[in-house]
């Protein structure tokens, strides 16, 4: 019996090793956000392909930039685009360069806990900036009151809350200021992470809503998702063209068809305060980081086909999972630019 | 044969004491000690190593620097040192004590089968993960701070300057109190052990002498204790100083420096665990890792001075009891 209990498992491992050489694996990491739509996009792909398996491990975007950089994943996801100094890094490294290939669509929406006021308030540029710098303290001020005329705001003081972990949401957040605000731009600028002037740190975005929801006269930014999913009021904010746009996945895709029509070919663009009546403007794409050059033909295959799949049929998982759907001008000319991965 | 030194001096040849054994079982315990300082060793060196950038651009600035600005590179120590420090003293503050006194009941006064229940809730306590802590502290213990707790304080002590500004409910005081309730279950566990050990005969004659059953606790067999005691009380502030999750929901994640405790703070651990996924840039996760480096160094100092503090108490309180 016991003879034969071995030989069975060793008949199990031999076989599972056999099976295991025909499947390919291709391992990715990255962005937290987009780690739903990645998860439900990579499962279904595996089932119509079995013999490839995505395995993508949500380490941040930090942390793809890094091990893609690294070689030790084939690909990596990231919120924020890798800057002109990460890709150099990656060109001295592997002698070839890295493309941007955009997914999803995302946004960063203010949610506020104000004793007293249920109605949706309508934020300017300035007044968001003047909060997150410390320079607007109370709620009734007039930079918030004269775009909210008709509601009761009170004397209270505003109680700021940001991120505390360094996320794609703050960057798009930080990213939209440093466009409305130069004040904001040369004193904290754009990052994951950033030295903010005011403020209480939460972690992740249930810290964040855990924060707001816990101090009276607090206001924070979250993930437009996040907000949906757990039916948090949020504000209206102004966009360029004047309009006060609540954010929703379909002013989330109108500001990426407004930038797309001066989309650069690498895709590294930031769609924050992008023109257009429709557009909501604190909205971000994130990404792919594919390499340039795969040696091994069976995964440059298997990549590239997933892309092709993920612009064209992925496409329609998204919005169950409340993510923005690519606009059609860029998921045409993420199409012509699968060719250049080599 | 004549006795020596020890099974390594014994007077049996080198292959008699390998076949039988002493040799092998002093290499095998030698190396199982070695390995734990050699582990201490390789992980002050990783971090030293891995933490050349920032320690080169900044030197000893790095731990009197106040701003923490991963966009242009400038980073500080002093604010997660501070928030370190404060919250492992709020914490102690109210753990000794707390844990003290639960302690002598559980060992002196208490009978046994109310010691040995209490002190099975008491294992359970300690056995709990940290991130069930933050989550109490969260739903628990910030909104009574914020709405009970930090006003009565302010209305009472308002004068102090621990005790100023807006109450927030998350913030220094917040995290020393949870922190107290992670730790207090070591102090007691432990300092119940080592009072329990206390020979009966301290005891007895401490009674005979005339003294009460607390006057006989409290003289003499808490200060016969009186290493273990600390010991456990070092013990839990090193668990104060480098927890990391309960710290980081209830702590506010500001690099702020306050002397009011309502004030929302920061600490080595919470920040690298906030900060080092999304860490890009290779001088912003070495200062992540010099700050580790730190909080490594602010542990040995302590430690240190513990051990300092012991031996000085040990030689009074040997001195004394020579009397």
């Amino acid at each position: 019996m016991k003879r034969f209990a071995l030989i069975a498992l060793f008949a199990l491992a031999l076989g599972s090793f056999v099976w295991a050489q025909g499947t390919l694996s291709i391992n990715a990491a990255g962005a937290t956000f987009p780690f739903p739509i990645y998860s439900k996009w990579f499962d279904v792909y595996h089932k119509a392909h079995s013999n490839i398996a995505i395995n993508y491990q949500s380490i941040g975007s930090g942390g793809g930039i890094k091990q893609v950089t690294e070689g030790t994943v084939d690909f990596g996801a990231s919120d924020g685009p890798m800057n002109d100094d990460q890709i150099k890094a990656f060109t001295q490294k592997h002698g070839f360069g890295i493309l941007h290939f955009p997914t999803v669509l995302g946004a960063a929406v203010p949610a506020y806990n104000i004793p007293g006021v249920t109605a949706t308030l309508n934020f300017t540029p300035a007044a968001l900036a003047g909060i997150y710098l410390g320079k607007i303290t109370k709620w009734n001020d007039p930079a918030i009151a004269n775009e909210n005329k008709g509601v009761n705001l009170p004397a209270n003081d505003i109680i700021v809350v940001h991120r505390a972990d360094g996320s794609g949401t703050t960057y798009c957040w930080t990213d939209y200021l440093s466009k409305v605000s130069e004040e904001w731009k040369s004193k904290v600028g754009t990052g994951t992470s950033v030295n903010w002037p005011v403020g209480l740190g939460g972690k992740g975005n249930e810290g964040v809503m855990g924060v707001i929801k816990g101090q009276p006269n607090a206001v924070g930014y979250v993930e437009l998702i996040y907000a949906i999913q757990t039916n948090t009021p949020y504000g209206n904010v102004q966009n360029s063209s004047g309009v006060f746009v609540k954010a929703s996945l379909a002013g989330v895709s109108a500001a990426a068809a407004g930038a797309a029509k001066n989309m650069p070919d690498d895709f590294r663009v930031s769609i924050t305060n992008a023109p257009g009546k429709d557009v909501y403007p604190i909205s971000t794409f994130t990404w792919l980081l594919i390499p340039e050059k795969i040696s091994d033909p069976a995964k440059r295959a298997a990549i590239t086909g997933f892309l092709k799949w993920m612009i064209t049929d992925g496409q329609q998982y998204c919005e169950a999972l409340a993510y923005a759907k690519l606009p059609k001008e860029v998921a045409a000319k993420e199409l012509k630019a699968i060719s250049k991965v080599q | 044969m004549t006795p020596s030194a020890g099974p390594i001096a014994s007077s049996r040849s080198f292959l008699s004491r390998l076949r039988h054994g002493d040799e092998i079982a002093h290499l095998i315990t030698f190396l199982f000690a070695a390995s734990v300082v050699l582990v201490t060793v390789l992980l002050v060196f990783v971090l030293w190593q891995q933490s050349l950038l920032p320690r080169h651009k900044f030197g000893f600035d790095f731990f009197f620097t106040r701003v923490w600005d991963p966009v242009s590179e400038e980073f500080g120590a002093l604010p997660f040192i501070y928030g370190t420090i404060v919250t492992t003293a709020v914490a102690l503050l109210i753990s000794v004590p707390l844990g003290l006194g639960a302690a002598i009941f559980l060992a002196e006064l208490a009978p046994q089968k109310i010691s040995d229940t209490l002190q099975f809730f008491i294992d359970l306590l300690a056995a709990v993960p940290s991130v069930i802590y933050g989550l109490l502290g969260i739903f628990v213990v910030v909104p009574v701070m914020r709405t009970v707790i930090e006003p009565a304080l302010k209305n009472a002590l308002g004068f102090l300057p621990f005790f100023q500004g807006p109450a927030y409910g998350i913030g220094f005081l917040t995290a020393g109190i949870v922190l107290a309730i992670m730790i207090v279950p070591y102090i007691i566990s432990v300092s119940r052990e080592i009072l329990l050990a206390v020979p009966r005969e301290q005891r007895e004659a401490a009674l005979a002498l005339g003294a009460t059953r607390w006057e006989s606790t409290w003289k003499v067999v808490v200060p016969f204790a009186r290493t273990g005691i600390m010991g456990s009380i070092f013990l839990a502030m090193a668990r104060a100083l480098g927890e990391t999750m309960a710290v980081a929901m209830v702590i506010g994640n500001t690099p702020a420096i306050s002397a009011s405790l309502f004030s929302p703070g920061y600490s080595i651990a919470a920040v690298i665990a906030n900060e080092f996924t999304e860490a890009t840039g290779d001088l912003y996760l070495q200062a992540l890792v010099e700050l580790g480096l730190v909080l490594f160094l602010l542990t040995f100092l302590l430690n240190g001075i513990a051990r300092l503090l012991i031996v000085a108490t040990t030689q009074k309180g040997s001195k004394t009891a020579q009397v």
